[in-house]
C-alpha cells in the first residue's frame, strides 16, 4: 500500500503490486484531490466574504454603498419570504423569466431559421449580409428605450429586448454552422439520393446543431440581460424593476440580493442547458463547445 | 490514346470532355482537356496520375455534381443531367453522418429514396452482416476504427445497388494491412454486384491489384497517356498478388510511364 504513489497520472509502485491495488490507490488519490479542490474553493470564498465584511465594519469602505455580506444575506432572506414593494419575489421572478424565456425562444427560432436560410442560399446571404452587419453593430441595449416607447411598459417590450439580444448570436452561429458543414458529407448525401429538403433536414441542420446549441447556451443569459435592461427602463414588476427601485431608495443590500437571485437563475438555466445538450448530441465524442459571441 | 469506339454497352462514356475552372483571381484554367474515356458494363478501371491532374474532377463529372464545360458525359447511354440514382460513390474523406449510428448510416440512401423504413432496416442489417459489422449496428462512427468506418461507407453505397461505382482514393487513409483487407472485401462485393467501377488512386499497386485496366493520366490538363490491360486472372488474392510475376512486370512498366509525367510536369501541384 505504501509503495504506490500517483502523480498526475504517472504511477510508481513496488514490484508485485496488483492492478486492483493500483486502481484502488488511484481512486483514493482522485477523491483526495477532489476534496482538496472543494476545501480550497470554500477557503477562497471565506477570505473574500470575510475581508468584505471586515472592511465594511471598520468603514475602510463605505458600508452605505457596499453593504455587508451578512446584511445582504438577511435582506435576501427577507426578499425570498416577503418580497419587495408588496410583491412577492416569485412574482418578480415570474415576470422577468417569462419575458426572457419568450424572447429567448422567439429569438432562437428566428435566428436558427434565418441562419439556415442564409447559410444555404449564397444569393440571399450576399444581399442581406451587409444589413445584418450594420444591425449587429448597434449595441442591443440602446434599442430598449425605443421598444418601451413603441410597445409600452408591459411584457412585449422586454420580450423584444431579449429577442434582439438572442437573435444575432444564434443567427451568426447557425449561419456559420451551415457554412462549415462538411462538403464530402453533403456530396455523399446527394449521391445517396437526398433531395434538397432532405439534405437540409438530415445533413445541414444536424451538422450545424453543435454550433447552434453552443450559441443557445450562451444566449440564454443574454435573454435575461435583455429582460432586466428592459425592466430598468420602464416596468412595474420584475427583478430589473426591484433593482431599479432599490437604487432609488438607496437599499444597497436589496440590490445585491436581487443580483444573487439573477445569478442563481442563470446558473440553473445553464445547468439545464448542459443536460439538454448532452441528450441532443450523444453521438459526439467529448469536445469543447465552439460558440461565437 | 486514340478515342476508343463508343459502343452501346458502355456504362460510362466521356466524349471530348473539357472542364474549366475559375481561379480565385478570376483566371480560367482547364483541369480536363478533350478527355475521352469509356468504361464497359461490369468493368473495373483505375485512374492513376500525378496529384491534382483532374482525377477527382472526372469522377465529379460522372456523378453529375459537376458539369462539363464542353463535350458530353454519358452514363448507361444517357446524357448526365443531375445526379444519377444508379451511381454510388465512396469518398476519400470520412463522409459518414456522425450523428447517425451504423444502421442509420447504412439505410440513409434507401430512406432518402423513399423506401419504407421497415424494408430498409431489413436490407441494412443484411449489408451490415456482409461487411462484418453485425456487432456494431448501434455504434456511432466516432466509436469505430478507420477500417470499420470504410466498411460502413461500402455498405452505405452498395445498399443502393449502384450500377456504377466511383471511388476516390477511398482507402488512402488506412494502414497497409487494413487496406489489403478492404481490397479483398471490395473485390468480393464487386463480383456479386456486377457494377462498373472507376477507382481513382495514386497508389499504383492498388490500381494493378484491383483493376481490369489501368489508365495513366498526364498532369493538368489531364489527358490519357496510356492504358494497360491487367491480365491477371480473377478471383485475385490481393495479399499474394504482389509476388506475382505479371504484377511485378506491370508495376515496373507503369512506373516508368508515371515517372516521366511527374518529371515533366513538376510545375503543377495543387487541388485534386
Amino acid at each position: 500500500m505504501v509503495a504506490i504513489s500517483i502523480n498526475d497520472g504517472a504511477i510508481t509502485y513496488a514490484l508485485g503490486t496488483s492492478d486492483a491495488e493500483i486502481e484502488a490507490a488511484a481512486r483514493n488519490a482522485a477523491r483526495t484531490r477532489h476534496m482538496k479542490v472543494v476545501v480550497w474553493r470554500l477557503v477562497v470564498l471565506a477570505i473574500l466574504m470575510g475581508s468584505w465584511e471586515l472592511s465594511a465594519r471598520n468603514t475602510w469602505i463605505d458600508p452605505f454603498f457596499y453593504s455587508y455580506p451578512t446584511e445582504i444575506i438577511l435582506r435576501l432572506w427577507e426578499f425570498i419570504w416577503e418580497g419587495s414593494d408588496g410583491v412577492s419575489l416569485w412574482v418578480h421572478l415570474y415576470y422577468t423569466l417569462t419575458a426572457a424565456l419568450i424572447g429567448f425562444l422567439l429569438g432562437a427560432l428566428a435566428g436558427i431559421v434565418c441562419g439556415i436560410a442564409l447559410g444555404r442560399n449564397r444569393m440571399l446571404s450576399d444581399i442581406f449580409s451587409i444589413y445584418i452587419k450594420v444591425l449587429n453593430a448597434i449595441p442591443r441595449v440602446v434599442l430598449a428605450p425605443i421598444f418601451i416607447l413603441i410597445l409600452g411598459f408591459g411584457l412585449a417590450s422586454k420580450v423584444a429586448v431579449a429577442f434582439v439580444m438572442v437573435f444575432f448570436i444564434v443567427f451568426a452561429n447557425a449561419f456559420q454552422g451551415v457554412r462549415e458543414a462538411d462538403r464530402a458529407m453533403i456530396a455523399n448525401a446527394q449521391i445517396l439520393g437526398a433531395s434538397s429538403w432532405q439534405l437540409t433536414r438530415s445533413v445541414i441542420i444536424p451538422s450545424a446543431m453543435s454550433w447552434i446549441i453552443a450559441s443557445l447556451h450562451l444566449s440564454f443569459s443574454f435573454a435575461i440581460v435583455g429582460a432586466i435592461v428592459g425592466e430598468f427602463i420602464g416596468s412595474n414588476k420584475g427583478i430589473g424593476h426591484v433593482i431599479q427601485l432599490a437604487r432609488g431608495l438607496h437599499d444597497v443590500p436589496l440590490m445585491f440580493a436581487a443580483i444573487i437571485v439573477v445569478l442563481v437563475v442563470v446558473l440553473a438555466a445553464e445547468y439545464a442547458m448542459t443536460l439538454i445538450e448532452h441528450r441532443l448530441v450523444k453521438w459526439r465524442p467529448a469536445s469543447s463547445s465552439d460558440a461565437q459571441a | 490514346m486514340a478515342p476508343s469506339e463508343f459502343h452501346s454497352q458502355s456504362a460510362i462514356e466521356l466524349i471530348n470532355v473539357s472542364r474549366r475552372f475559375l481561379s480565385p483571381q478570376g483566371k480560367s484554367f482547364a483541369t480536363l482537356n478533350d478527355f475521352n474515356l469509356s468504361v464497359a458494363n461490369g468493368e473495373f478501371i483505375a485512374l492513376v496520375g500525378p496529384t491534382g491532374c483532374g482525377k477527382s474532377t472526372t469522377l465529379n463529372l460522372i456523378t453529375g455534381l459537376g458539369k462539363p464545360s464542353s463535350g458530353e458525359v454519358r452514363v448507361m447511354g444517357k446524357r448526365v443531367e443531375g445526379i444519377d440514382p444508379q451511381i454510388g460513390f465512396v469518398f476519400q474523406a470520412d463522409a459518414l453522418f456522425p450523428w447517425r449510428n451504423v444502421l442509420d448510416n447504412v439505410i440513409a440512401g434507401p430512406l432518402f429514396r423513399g423506401e419504407p423504413r421497415k424494408d430498409a432496416v431489413l436490407r441494412g442489417r443484411d449489408w451490415i452482416n456482409r461487411v462484418g459489422l453485425a456487432a456494431f449496428e448501434g455504434h456511432y462512427p466516432h466509436q469505430l476504427s478507420g477500417g470499420m468506418r470504410k466498411r460502413v461507407a461500402l455498405a452505405q453505397t452498395f445498399i443502393n445497388r449502384p450500377k456504377i461505382l466511383l471511388m476516390d482514393e477511398p482507402f488512402s487513409a488506412l494502414d497497409v494491412q487494413t487496406r489489403v483487407q478492404m481490397h479483398e472485401e471490395l473485390l468480393s462485393l464487386w463480383s456479386d454486384a456486377k457494377a462498373s467501377v472507376v477507382f481513382v488512386t495514386h497508389d499504383l499497386e492498388e490500381a494493378i491489384g484491383l483493376a481490369d485496366k489501368v489508365y495513366v493520366l498526364t498532369s493538368r490538363p489531364a489527358t490519357i497517356k496510356s492504358v494497360y490491360e491487367i491480365n491477371i486472372p480473377r478471383p485475385r488474392v490481393i495479399s499474394e498478388i504482389r509476388y506475382d510475376k505479371k504484377f511485378i512486370d506491370l508495376s515496373r512498366l507503369i512506373w516508368r510511364d508515371l515517372k516521366e509525367i511527374v518529371q515533366s510536369g513538376n510545375s503543377v501541384a495543387q487541388g485534386g
